[in-house]
């Protein structure tokens, strides 16, 4: 069963992570189809980070297998995987925080196809031009001559957002985008990432606390629980699923 | 994060009219020192030379953050092979290292010249491919496992070197005598060390302002999201090291010829000189920078000059001091230090120059 005859973008098939004794993953199971945006939700501690990190390569699942475009990538390396368009960013935002924001975006154009000419070139106006507008789409435009590692926390967020839509990617693995951005921002943000879903055709996997967010933009979610698959579902389903009531959501 | 390089300054003409009158002042400082104090025309040389290391040095060390003990290998390697290319067409190479030096091959000024000019280009090569075997091999290391490996490195192949007969063993090899008077000689290398040192700045500028300069610098600030976001780390670190190996070569070939005679393991692997200078001179003026490198081995190179005339016996004692209070005052370096201090001259700026970027966009 690949995605190729599923018709999934991203397909996890039984995967297994364990870290010495420690179950992070027991034999989970999810797609996600082009276009879809899929929330992944769960009590902190459940497995969420593990599984973006075994999807994205960076480390290497004990059983199962992931798939995405029907190509296998299990045994592919995080920047290999990144290349073929699935990108992830991080919990706690990692920019390059000696550049500013526009040379953090220029650096992060694709790098698919990249010869030895093209990686001692300079960069053309073409870039710089799309590096621009995609700050002043996260709203960071005003300020992308500023070391990045100056800007704030949430500032760090939206800059990582942007960097990652420079890079072109078919599908974002974006893990907590709204930890740590201030409530007023949070809409805005919310607004970004289905913009970047409609317009740009990115599929997004979001893990996410703020329940407000991931029942708002979600099509789908899946809750993790102890390292286990807990349910799937629409969001209004979940909502009311009392095994998630149980695990994570509490009773309110 | 280069000062001149990238400045988005706010007034671009004066500030390119800045840079134009240090770039003048530089070129005719380096072209007419040699005529104005002829008594130290290989001082001067070696002044160049040691803006080549640290500008070579801080590819690694300062834009990309890895800080390597081995590019002197490079130098080395570049040394031997030029002189070699320069001998072996005229004379039996073994023969000639076994006489030590006592062998005068009389090469005429054509042989010489395109000797030497074949030298240091085949020196550039045969270094960018040892750059490029080591580098796959070792570039995967990070942090300290990296720069213990490269101090490994440099001291192996000073050993190496003394354990081949052909290039004359430990007891080092003397390169072909220059055919003109001593004066035209000095002033011919010096002119050499001078162009190298321009070219390599300039040819670092322009790689650091484009995209292999900020492939380097997101490797410094953070591999992991480099790797995250598709970069071809390995291959940018490669080729980091390569370029460095092929500016140090041209400049261990220069070197062999100014000094004439090639000593394994004190002149051309000579790790606890040249090899540590080159990290020191970048530090001290500010490692990651565009002329850090180049103030840092011009501050130092005059200083280590001065401490051979007025503290004789004690030079190496005040180098060493010298070293400390670097370390200790100057731990960003000097360019690095200004820039803390005056952040607006360099670029770089500390608040957004207007609006709030807060503001949602629409």
């Amino acid at each position: 069963m690949t995605g190729a005859t599923t018709g999934a973008m991203l397909e996890a098939s039984n995967v297994t992570k364990r870290f010495g004794g420690v179950i992070a993953n027991s034999d989970i199971s999810l797609a996600v189809r082009p276009g879809e945006i899929v929330g992944l939700i769960g009590p902190n501690g459940s497995g969420k980070t593990t599984l973006f990190n075994s999807i994205v390569g960076f480390h290497p699942v004990d059983a199962g297998t992931v798939s995405f475009e029907g190509r296998q990538i299990s045994k592919l390396r995080v920047p290999e995987i990144a290349r073929l368009g699935l990108l992830r960013t991080f919990q706690q935002t990692r920019v390059y925080g000696r550049m500013s924001g526009l040379e953090n975006m220029r650096i992060s154009v694709p790098h698919k196809h990249e010869t030895l000419a093209g990686m001692l070139s300079r960069f053309s106006p073409a870039v710089d031009e799309k590096a621009e507008s995609l700050l002043e789409f996260v709203g960071l435009y005003e300020k992308r001559h500023l070391n990045a590692g100056d800007l704030s926390f949430g500032q760090q967020k939206l800059l990582e957002f942007a960097m990652a839509l420079m890079n072109g990617p078919k599908m974002l693995l974006l893990d907590e985008p709204t930890a740590g951005i201030n409530p007023t921002l949070i809409n805005g943000l919310i607004d970004r990432l289905r913009r970047a879903n409609a317009e740009l055709g990115i599929t997004l996997l979001v893990i996410e606390h703020n329940m407000r967010v991931i029942m708002n933009l979600a099509e789908r979610i899946y809750c993790l629980a102890h390292g286990e698959l807990l349910a799937e579902g629409a969001p209004e389903s979940l909502r009311t699923d009392q095994r998630v009531i149980d695990a994570y959501l509490g009773a309110h | 994060m280069t000062a001149a390089a990238k400045s988005p300054a706010k007034s671009p003409a004066k500030s390119s009219a800045k840079t134009l009158a240090t770039y003048a002042v530089i070129a005719g400082a380096g072209l007419l020192g040699p005529l104005v104090l002829p008594a130290f025309t290989t001082q001067f040389a070696f002044l160049w030379v040691m803006v080549t290391f640290a500008l070579t040095w801080d590819v690694l060390g300062g834009q990309m953050g890895y800080n390597s003990f081995g590019n002197i290998v490079y130098f080395g390697i570049g040394m031997y092979v030029c002189a070699v290319v320069q001998v072996a067409p005229f004379t039996d190479l073994a023969e000639y290292n076994s006489a030590y030096g006592t062998q005068d091959i009389g090469l005429t000024s054509l042989q010489y010249y395109a000797g030497l000019g074949a030298g240091c280009l085949v020196a550039a090569l045969v270094a960018v491919m040892v750059a490029f075997v080591l580098g796959s091999g070792i570039l995967g290391l990070r942090g300290h496992y990296f720069a213990i490996c490269t101090l490994g490195l440099g001291i192996a192949a000073g050993e190496i070197a003394a354990g081949i007969d052909i290039i004359g063993a430990g007891s080092g090899m003397v390169t072909p005598l220059y055919p003109g008077e001593i004066g035209t000689r000095n002033r011919f290398f010096y002119y050499l060390c001078f162009a190298l040192a321009v070219v390599t700045f300039l040819a670092l500028r322009r790689l650091y302002a484009g995209r292999f300069g900020l492939a380097i610098n997101a490797i410094r600030d953070d591999e992991d999201k480099a790797e995250a976001m598709g970069l071809h780390t390995t291959r940018y670190k490669t080729i980091a090291w390569c370029i460095a190996a092929f500016f140090l070569a041209i400049s261990g070939g220069l070197v062999g010829n100014i000094i004439g005679f090639i000593d394994p393991t004190d002149v051309a692997f000579a790790g606890a000189t040249f090899g540590v200078w080159m990290v020191l001179m970048a530090i001290l003026g500010g490692k990651g920078t565009m002329w850090g490198p180049v103030l840092g081995a011009a501050i130092f190179h005059v200083t280590q000059e001065l401490f051979w005339i007025y503290l004789l016996g004690w030079q190496r004692v005040a180098l060493g001091v010298l070293i400390v209070l670097i370390v200790v005052f100057f731990p960003q370096g000097i360019i690095g230090w200004l820039r803390e201090r005056f952040p607006h001259r360099f670029g770089r700026r500390i608040e957004a120059a207007s609006g709030e970027a807060e503001e949602p966009a629409q």
